[in-house]
């Protein structure tokens, strides 16, 4: 097994404060807008765009919300792993509301498929947009494409690409891993 | 996470500890999801189960078929009133034949303790007891648990007392067993008539004074006498019952602490509790109904991820 750093920390924060200013753009003050982390791995880094939009832009009252897709997956009974389920947290309706999507890594697009179909259990939504930090270009099912990436990445089906974060295991970091 | 240790859900003697841990984990998940504006989740959406209920129910059974419901399966029902059993067919004939029907699940109340367990090695299917005699009733079971861990953070190091008739009771056994395996103090309180003579080496102490047990515990669950089993006169009349094991406002008040009251219903308004107990705010009944939705959730999903295509 050998790994590569694809991004660095630095790397990553610029590319976090270029996103964040990407979604200012297109939300301004994001009175009608709500984040939506994805998880397990996308609250990471919709917690830290929250916190750079709060903190570094000023931008007041952002909703932010976790969805859970485990119930909505197309594998169930067909992975040989049994599915894990984590925490729901959408504690307002997004009725009419400019939702984005937000993971940490997209891949075939089915997680986003299934995020979806879960996230209409919470209302119709004007609309959604999907933001990824790490985009592994050539390699969809489906016919999903993020509205903002951070980085566009080529990486064959063998190789892993595994983003870390400083609050969960101590570094901001993207690897990718050849197993 | 990781899966159940079993494929059928027979009763709560079959289970672990961490396959009751990982069922409240999922039913937490299941709890969540039935408070959403749209209540449903397509996981299931390519199962079919059949519940087969050869005794009559109204809570479970409709708690069973809003759960599968909510997980998107497709549901048969089957009452045997108005089936061909009454025509003299056998439980694995009757089964068999629905089960050439493509159905995946089978969710079984009989009459006959261990009706369950036999099915299971029978028929091809997996099998979920909703009642076998006065044998198990697992799911019962598990969202009583559910509901203590709730009210009270906790089932572990917990004290409960089980009141009633104990002797005919499948919901009885499936707590203590459910109990036991979460490390809780059990306790059984009832007529000696009602309380089964080895019920000891289950690991409960028998207490016979209703008011002592009530001063021990934090959980009363309070059953019904099931004068639908009982083929003799197991106590002189039921208003004695009601003096002696009746819970009222004012035993209640009498204790030094709030215990919790559960009820698994149907509840006999006057006999084991009176009502003014019944819609108190100590009591959990409601609770328990709603949890129940949820557990039963969790119990079909995670069945239900064992069956391979």
């Amino acid at each position: 097994m050998s790994q590569k750093v694809l991004l660095s920390a630095k790397e990553i924060n610029i590319i976090l404060h270029r996103l964040a200013c990407q979604l200012i753009e297109n939300h301004i003050d994001f009175k009608n807008t709500v984040l939506i982390g994805i998880q397990p791995r996308g609250v990471f880094l919709a917690e830290r765009l929250k916190k750079i939009l709060t903190e570094d832009y000023n931008v007041a009252h952002i909703k932010l919300g976790y969805l859970d897709i485990t119930f909505y997956r197309d594998d169930f009974r067909r992975s040989d792993k049994p599915l894990e389920a984590n925490k729901t947290k959408i504690d307002f309706l997004v009725e009419d509301k400019n939702v984005v999507f937000i993971d940490d890594v997209l891949y075939t697009g089915r997680s986003i498929r299934a995020a979806l179909t879960a996230i209409q259990s919470f209302g119709r939504p004007n609309e959604i947009e999907l933001l990824t930090l790490i985009d592994r270009r050539f390699s969809r099912h489906l016919p999903i494409q993020p509205d903002y990436r951070g980085r566009q990445v080529d990486a064959i089906n063998q190789e892993k690409v595994k983003v870390m974060w400083k609050e969960q295991e101590g570094e901001d970091k993207v690897y990718l891993i050849n197993k | 996470m990781s899966e159940l240790s079993v494929n059928h859900l027979l009763g709560i003697k079959y289970l672990n500890e961490s396959d009751i841990q990982l069922i409240f984990e999922t039913a937490d998940h299941f709890k969540e999801v039935i408070n959403r504006p749209i209540k449903k989740v397509p996981s299931l959406r390519d199962i079919t189960i059949a519940n087969l209920f050869f005794e009559n129910s109204t809570r479970t059974k409709l708690s069973f078929e809003l759960a599968e419901k909510r997980l998107s399966a497709d549901v048969i029902n089957f009452s045997a009133a108005q089936s061909s059993v009454k025509k003299g067919e056998t439980l694995i004939d009757t089964v068999n034949n629905i089960l050439s029907m493509k159905v995946d699940m089978v969710v079984m109340r009989h009459p006959n303790p261990g009706a369950g367990v036999f099915l299971s090695k029978n028929v091809k299917a997996s099998i979920v007891n909703a009642g076998d005699g006065a044998h198990e009733h697992p799911t019962q079971a598990l969202l009583d648990s559910y509901s203590i861990r709730e009210k009270l953070g906790d089932v572990n190091g917990k004290n409960i007392v089980i009141v009633g008739d104990i002797l005919h009771s499948r919901v009885a056994l499936s707590n203590i067993f459910a109990l036991k395996l979460q490390g809780a103090n059990v306790k059984v309180c009832g007529p000696k008539t009602l309380i089964p003579k080895f019920i000891t080496s289950l690991g409960v102490e028998v207490e016979t004074n209703l008011k002592k047990a009530l001063e021990w515990c934090d959980v009363a669950n309070m059953l019904r006498v099931q004068n639908e089993r009982m083929d003799i006169s197991y106590f002189p009349s039921t208003r004695e019952y009601t003096q002696q094991f009746g819970v009222n406002k004012a035993l209640l008040d009498s204790l030094d602490k709030e215990i919790v009251i559960m009820h698994p219903g149907p509840i006999n308004r006057g006999v084991e509790i009176t009502s003014d107990v019944a819609d108190s705010k100590q009591a959990i009944i409601l609770n328990q109904v709603e949890n129940g939705v949820a557990i039963r959730m969790a119990v079909i999903y995670l069945l239900a991820s064992k069956i391979k295509q």
